[in-house]
């Protein structure tokens, strides 16, 4: 179980997005995708589910060519969690999470007992069972996300994507959703946006910028000062947090007034007289 | 038309797992089904000489059997009621389908079958027909022939004009079948304003929707084309429920996107077009019918479709039979039926429940 870009290049309308990126999912990891907006996150993932096609490069599932499979197939080894959408449709939870089951179904076919144990299974490892009989419509965006995680499951894939499944979830259900995919133990290809949250879920992660690269590895030596100044233009102090020791990013205030320009609250300055035993 | 059931909360979770929350689809097509055989046993009763149900049935049998009844009873109802009601029936569930389905194509609940200009093309057509005499030598089929023609050449101009690169992107779709439609209909308007006044009343008989001219003749080229837009339609179901998620969501459950709005578009537009040709532009069924569907059950669409046939089927029928009889002797154009029935319902729909694109609390 292994999802690897292999020196992808993707154009769009004749423009180059993704430049020559190489990125590794290892079996069981859960592996992120960072970057500033626009720097081609959503560009790389959608390639992997077919909306856009490579320029250049090769992607590879288990070591063989992902695109070379028919697209059935690859919804069955593949499953996407994307942002939060609103479905104009009126579909119950329960048939939200049928549609997941479409990679399996034929021609005039009705639902088989494959299909309804499969929903059945994945609403229970999503622990979102009391709402089967809600309209989709009408759940909060935490309780959204979390039945789009079990469409992908019930689609059966073992790898799954998550393009920015968290955003616009309070604190709580972004590490809820992060922490139910966690704890599948399917090979997880994640674009995020918040990084201290990456920090916490993601090893290795990667960072994008302007459609290549930068950097990728363990996030402690990724997720550095220097590395986001880098890639996204902006000062953040980052310290470790205090249960996990990875990197936690601070944001700062990059107008003067801000409170880093106020000598006795500027961290650098409280830390820099170290304890006795460092001198 | 609330027809979901609530269930008491269930004590054992596994319980939760059964496939409940939605009135079973056979029950649902078979009372639809039985509404739709009593209100066409009354469109082919009802009329100038009334007949009991009974003896319709017993008309029909007969007629079936191959040997119709002589007398002035048998001759309406087999020549002229029967078809005429069967007709509607074809055309009323071929433009519920297509609406059901165009509406998923573009992602939006105002989206109706005549939407991608199929209309306005036909329209063109048939006005050319009825006004500069084109296709005469075709004598009864001219304004069909023409219709058609219009209808696919408007097709065929906005499939080409919204085609991007990413295949038929919905706003693209929209915007084109718009302004293309905006295009036909001033061709149509040029055609009248050249053309003499008497032609044009019956342009605008026409462009109104009518089955006044349906016959036996006219019946098989709509009821196959329905026939094979709904195998393909249940065929792929599955996947147009997909492409409701939306573009990104169906691709990544394994639709081929592309292909499968380029088949959607012709389906639809060549059940629209074939409809139009017979019975002219017959507005709101289309739109307001797959709205009402939807509310009934729910939008998968294996159980959207189906039902789409028998209640858009039976819609028409009954606003054939008002069409014919609240002003007679004289004829009103169906499409002011549907519209004045259409219109009023779904304002009564959407202000009963919070209703955003089907969905319901």
């Amino acid at each position: 179980m292994s999802l690897r870009l292999d020196h992808l290049s993707v154009d769009i309308a004749g423009k180059r997005i993704v430049t020559d990126v190489s990125v590794a999912a290892e079996n069981g990891r859960f592996t992120g995708l960072l970057g500033p907006n626009g720097s081609g996150k959503s560009t790389i993932l959608k390639t992997i589910y077919r909306v856009h096609k490579p320029a250049a490069g090769r992607l590879l599932l288990d070591g063989a060519d992902l695109l070379a499979l028919p697209a059935r197939d690859a919804a069955r080894r593949i499953a996407v969690v994307a942002q939060e959408t609103t479905s104009e449709f009126d579909f119950s939870v329960r048939e939200m999470v049928m549609i997941g089951r479409t990679p399996y179904k034929r021609a005039f076919g009705a639902d088989s007992e494959a299909d309804h144990a499969a929903v059945g299974q994945a609403i229970q490892r999503v622990g979102c069972g009391h709402l089967t009989s809600r309209s989709f419509n009408t759940l909060s965006g935490g309780e959204k996300q979390l039945v789009l995680v079990a469409r992908a499951l019930a689609q059966g894939a073992d790898h799954l994507i998550l393009d920015e499944p968290t955003n616009h979830l309070d604190v709580r259900h972004q590490v809820e959703i992060l922490e139910v995919v966690a704890g599948l133990g399917v090979t997880v290809l994640a674009a995020l946006h918040d990084l201290s949250l990456a920090a916490l879920f993601c090893d290795p992660v990667y960072i994008l910028a302007a459609g290549q690269i930068v950097l990728g590895g363990p996030p402690a030596s990724v997720l550095t000062e220097q590395t986001i100044r880098h890639a996204y233009g902006a000062d953040v102090l980052v310290v470790p947090h205090p249960d996990t020791g990875q990197p936690h990013l601070i944001p700062r205030r990059a107008r003067p007034g801000g409170a880093a320009e106020h000598p006795s609250l500027d961290i650098r300055d409280t830390n820099i007289p170290a304890s006795p035993k460092e001198t | 038309m609330n027809v979901r059931v609530r269930r008491a909360p269930s004590a054992r979770p596994e319980a939760r797992t059964r496939p409940a929350e939605r009135v079973p689809l056979a029950l649902v097509l078979g009372v639809w089904a039985v509404l739709l055989v009593v209100v066409m046993t009354f469109g082919v009763g009802v009329g100038s000489v009334g007949l009991s149900p009974p003896a319709v049935w017993h008309v029909v049998a007969d007629g079936i059997a191959g040997h119709p009844e002589n007398t002035v009873a048998g001759i309406i109802v087999w020549q002229i009621r029967l078809p005429r009601v069967l007709l509607a029936a074809v055309v009323g569930a071929a433009l519920t389908t297509a609406g059901a389905v165009v509406q998923v194509l573009v992602r939006n609940a105002l989206a109706d079958p005549f939407l991608l200009g199929v209309s306005s093309g036909a329209s063109v057509g048939a006005t050319a027909v009825l006004l500069l005499g084109v296709f005469a030598s075709l004598g009864v089929w001219a304004i069909s022939a023409g219709s058609i023609l219009g209808a696919m050449a408007a097709m065929a101009a906005v499939f080409a004009v919204s085609r991007s690169g990413r295949g038929l992107a919905p706003t693209q779709l929209i915007l084109c079948g718009v302004v293309m439609s905006a295009l036909f209909e001033s061709v149509t308007s040029y055609l009248i304003f050249r053309g003499n006044p008497q032609a044009t009343q019956s342009v605008l008989f026409w462009l109104m929707g009518s089955f006044g001219l349906a016959s036996w003749n006219q019946l098989p080229i709509p009821a196959v084309a329905l026939l094979a837009a709904m195998i393909y339609l249940m065929a792929k179901a599955p996947a147009l429920n997909a492409l409701a998620m939306g573009a990104d969501p169906a691709a990544s459950l394994g639709v081929d996107v592309r292909r499968m709005r380029r088949n959607l578009f012709v389906v639809t537009s060549l059940m629209a077009g074939v409809a139009v040709a017979v019975s002219g532009v017959i507005g709101f069924v289309g739109l307001v019918v797959p709205h009402i569907v939807r509310l009934a059950v729910g939008s998968d669409h294996r159980r959207v479709l189906p039902t789409g046939v028998l209640f858009g089927a039976a819609f028409m029928v009954l606003g054939d039979l008002l069409a014919r009889t609240i002003v007679s002797p004289q004829e009103m154009p169906i499409g002011v039926i549907t519209a004045f029935i259409g219109a009023p319902t779904l304002i009564v729909l959407i202000r009963r429940r919070r209703y955003l694109y089907g969905a319901t609390q």
